[in-house]
């Protein structure tokens, strides 16, 4: 996929020794009330005609700032205050901004990373299609401007393309509106694609197709590419050389596959043991059991009508154990007002069923609108049931109310996506944690304080942390506090909402050792949301696949990662990027 | 410069100094770091503007006169001396005489209270039954919204000083209690509407789901976690309409139908000289001056307040 042989030869007005695009000692810096902050402090790259290259890097690293330094579109007061950028030999930090906005869009197109804000809500397609074809002198004339559009829809991948034309952007799904970004990008034939994080925002499947659409497009026109990306996986996939950034800084660069197989740098080492693939294990805990429900056969003095009673209850109990939580035909109906007094039934969860053993975790996989989410706010309650059941333990939690429902809340705890949501802004660490206590009335103020210390050791973070505020706090901070309050009530069971896909990669490694140890040691059930393939494979034991609402597929995940049954379950797999490759650890 | 174990490695592999790029504990926390809270950034950003120190300084001395008249002037506001009528400024008499032969510093001083008095009323009042209203309708929606809004959308359609002049003529006793409850009745739901968008917006947070998984009750969690989240923009309106207030208050003395002509107040002073416009402007100008200065300083004072509260205003100077 990575093959160079397999572009055409461009016929390029650079001889082949001139990079197209050469960036050596850059620094940028943001002018803030305290002074200059460094960004970007020395970063050289080269890019030759008809490459990719992507910059890969957690957030903070300087990835997007680099690129959109190349085009002098940085946000805010950023400003390059060192270095050069030469493109085709002339320096970019140099030339005017008349000069700068023609060589922005004509030679240089860029694909931004959110396809949802980055179109004109107010405008057609069409209209901002051809925006950019005149603002880049592709055609001039009415006619040839319209006809232009229509092929770089075309292009796009938009088979009905002229109608296409005169529709508004929420017409069209996240994936589409990405092709007709990366169709604006490249509607000039620029010899330089940026392409920042092109499809984070968007479904892995999609993600899979317009990666391949990028690839098929780029090759077709011979046009370099600079990706930007959090995700080893992607960048080693699409990209032949890498380059990894870490504080600003370039860290280690050279041929993708090198990298991967034979990382020197200590930080590309951390990256590529801690990217997610298929290759991966479960992670295993580094805390032995603390206690099995072994019983020793050969125990002395127990007779016979003994060993019988306590088989028995062990059976019992291992069946109880194995439907700690059971789901059966679990349906929820959201009526959509469609104008008027009608209203249209929406299903959101269709006639769903699994069982959870206890102590294990399961993953409920899919993509957005598929429901997985709704069935976590049935688990904890927090939506009504339309129909089915669900229960913990063997308690129907669907008709509990009030003193019961209340009481509920203590065994089964939620941990959401956004760690910059899921905290009250307000609070400082010690109250937001010590809130599921003092709601419950459990303890007093000294008991509680020990106990908000002691949750906050069992999460790994500092006990000073306790008067900090969140907006002090990382994402992976922030989900560690996050999961210490859910764990405040001694709970059985925690549903995680995509509690680890706003992660930076090693942030998410941490967090899922953290869930896992934290398992072990207490006994903890998990229902694991997500729509990250890789992740499943880390966490848990089974896997239930879900789509519009169903589950399609459900299996230990072993099972599902070696024998995907279903169409939907392989396109999933399919979509991890760099599944295929080989990973030096 | 590739570090010394590269012999292996193809030509174009760079790997850094590893003394140049230390690597850092994934997510650490810094511990030497002070804890803040937004509310302490905000503080800092804040001060560190001059326009915040202009506007407070400007606000302090206003509420100090206010409470302390007999300290700015020893003159007395009401001894009307009538041959110096429209006098200009002598020694003693900083600014002048009025028509009636009265300092003019001395009746602006002492005018003051009452202005202050109805815009600080009118905005306590405003503030706390818009809070109320706002984040009740918010929060709970559903009928009790849709009947609250329309109730302050009727409200809203009445112009304030017209609505007041209305209520005002009817009131048998003007004082500057009445005044402010007056103009409360007809500003309420401004506040009121800006309370509601941002509960809105503040309940649909996951840390609003959080807490109801944890069993918080719904009272509990619009009190505790929606209104301290939702109520900056309120912060910022009510700092804003409080200069507002001070004016229709003046707007309701000029037309001799806010507060009765035997109390002092910048309106009355500026009605009673407009009829001497003519041949002495300055008894209508210094009135008229110190209204506009605090009216300013509040408005100065509500745009910082809304640039400290706002990360986003705050990151683009």
């Amino acid at each position: 996929m990575t093959d160079t042989s397999t572009r055409p030869e461009t016929a390029g007005t650079a001889s082949s020794s001139t990079p197209l695009l050469e960036i050596k000692g850059l620094k940028i810096g943001f002018k803030t009330q305290a002074g200059y902050v460094d960004a970007v402090r020395g970063v050289d790259l080269t890019i030759r005609q008809g490459e990719s290259l992507a910059i890969v890097g957690e957030s903070g690293s300087g990835k997007s700032t680099t690129a959109t330094s190349i085009i002098d579109l940085l946000p805010g007061t950023g400003e390059v205050t060192g270095g050069q950028i030469l493109f085709e030999g002339k320096d970019l930090t140099k030339v005017s901004a008349s000069e700068m906005q023609a060589i922005r869009g004509r030679d240089i197109g860029y694909v931004p990373q959110d396809p949802m804000s980055n179109l004109n809500p107010v405008w057609s397609i069409g209209f901002q299609v051809e925006e950019a074809i005149r603002a880049n002198g592709v055609a001039t004339g009415k006619q040839a401007v319209r006809q232009r559009a229509v092929d770089v829809l075309k292009e796009a991948g938009l088979n009905d393309a002229g109608d296409r034309l005169k529709q508004f952007p929420h017409q069209f799904s996240g994936g589409m509106r990405q092709r007709v970004l990366i169709g604006i990008g490249l509607s000039s034939r620029p010899k330089l694609l940026i392409a920042d994080e092109p499809t984070s925002a968007l479904d892995v499947t999609v993600q899979r197709r317009i990666l391949d659409h990028l690839e098929t497009l780029t090759r077709d026109y011979g046009t370099s590419v600079l990706f930007i990306t959090h995700d080893l996986g992607l960048a080693a996939e699409r990209a032949e050389k890498l380059v990894v950034m870490y504080k600003g800084r370039v860290v280690e660069s050279g041929p993708s596959q090198e990298i991967l197989a034979n990382p020197q740098h200590p930080y590309t080492q951390r990256l590529v043991a801690a990217a997610p693939s298929l290759a991966s294990q479960r992670i295993q805990s580094s805390i032995a059991p603390t206690h099995s429900h072994g019983l020793a056969i050969s125990d002395e003095g127990a007779d016979d009508a003994e060993l019988i009673a306590r088989a028995r209850q062990r059976e019992e109990a291992g069946k109880k154990d194995s439907e700690y939580i059971s789901v059966t035909n679990l349906s929820k109906v959201y009526k959509i007002r469609q104008g008027g007094f009608k209203t249209t039934d929406l299903r959101a969860v269709d006639d769903v069923s699994f069982s959870i053993p206890r102590g294990t975790t399961m993953a409920l996989v899919g993509e957005s609108g598929s429901g997985k989410s709704t069935v976590a706010k049935l688990v904890l309650q927090l939506e009504s049931i339309t129909s089915g059941t669900v229960s913990v333990d063997g308690q129907s939690v669907g008709a509990l109310k009030g003193r019961d429902l209340f009481d509920f809340r203590r065994r089964v705890q939620p941990v959401f996506q956004d760690p910059y949501g899921s905290l009250d802004p307000m609070y400082s660490v010690g109250n937001t944690i010590a809130e599921p206590l003092v709601t419950h009335g459990i303890g007093d103020r000294s008991s509680r304080q020990a106990r908000v210390r002691e949750l906050l050791d069992q999460v790994s973070l500092p006990a000073s942390t306790v008067n900090r505020y969140p907006n002090e706090l990382s994402g992976g901070q922030r989900q560690r506090i996050a999961v210490a309050r859910a764990l405040a009530l001694k709970p059985d069971v925690i549903v995680l909402d995509e509690a680890v896909s706003a992660l930076d990669v090693l942030v998410q490694g941490q967090i899922l050792d953290l869930l896992t140890d934290l398992q072990t040691e207490l006994g903890l059930t998990y229902l694991f949301i997500t729509h990250d393939l890789a992740v499943v494979r880390l966490i848990a034991d089974n896997v239930s696949v879900m789509q519009k609402g169903r589950v399609v597929e459900a299996g230990t995940t072993d099972d599902i990662f070696a024998n995907p049954a279903q169409q939907y379950t392989r396109e999933l797999l399919e979509a991890i990027p760099g599944a295929n490759f080989e990973f030096g650890r | 410069m590739p570090s010394n174990d590269s012999s292996a490695l193809s030509a174009d592999h760079f790997v850094a100094d590893l003394d140049e790029t230390p690597v850092k504990a994934v997510d650490a926390i810094d511990e030497s770091e002070k804890p803040r809270s937004s509310w302490n950034d905000a503080w800092d950003a804040m001060k560190r503007r001059p326009t915040f120190w202009i506007a407070a300084f400007l606000i302090v001395v206003v509420i100090v006169v206010a409470l302390f008249p007999g300290l700015f002037t020893s003159v007395s506001p009401t001894a009307a001396d009538l041959p110096r009528s429209n006098e200009g400024p002598s020694a003693g008499h900083l600014l002048g005489f009025t028509f009636q032969g009265t300092d003019v510093f001395a009746r602006i001083v002492w005018g003051t209270r009452a202005s202050l008095t109805v815009g600080l009323i009118a905005t306590i009042i405003v503030t706390v039954v818009g809070i109320v209203i706002g984040s009740l309708a918010g929060f709970y929606g559903g009928w009790l919204d849709a009947v609250v809004s329309r109730i302050g959308d009727i409200f809203f359609a009445i112009p304030t000083v017209l609505g007041a002049i209305v209520l005002m003529s009817i009131l048998p006793t003007r004082t500057p209690l009445t005044v402010a409850l007056v103009l409360s009745v007809f500003a309420w739901p401004q506040i009121a509407r800006v309370m509601r968008g941002s509960v809105l917006s503040a309940r649909a947070a996951d840390y609003v789901t959080a807490s109801a998984a944890l069993g918080v009750s719904r009272f509990r969690i619009l009190v505790r976690h929606v209104v301290p989240n939702a109520i900056t923009p309120v912060i910022v309106v009510a700092t804003v309409s409080l200069g507002t207030f001070i004016v229709a208050e003046a707007t309701l003395s000029f037309l001799g139908i806010g507060l009765p002509p035997s109390t002092m107040s910048w309106g009355n002073d500026i009605n009673a000289a407009r009829n001497s416009l003519r041949v002495a402007p300055m008894p209508l100008f210094w009135p008229a001056a110190a209204l506009s200065v605090t009216v300013l300083s509040f408005l100065l004072m509500g745009d910082v307040v809304r640039d400290a509260l706002d990360p986003k205003a705050r990151a683009r100077r």
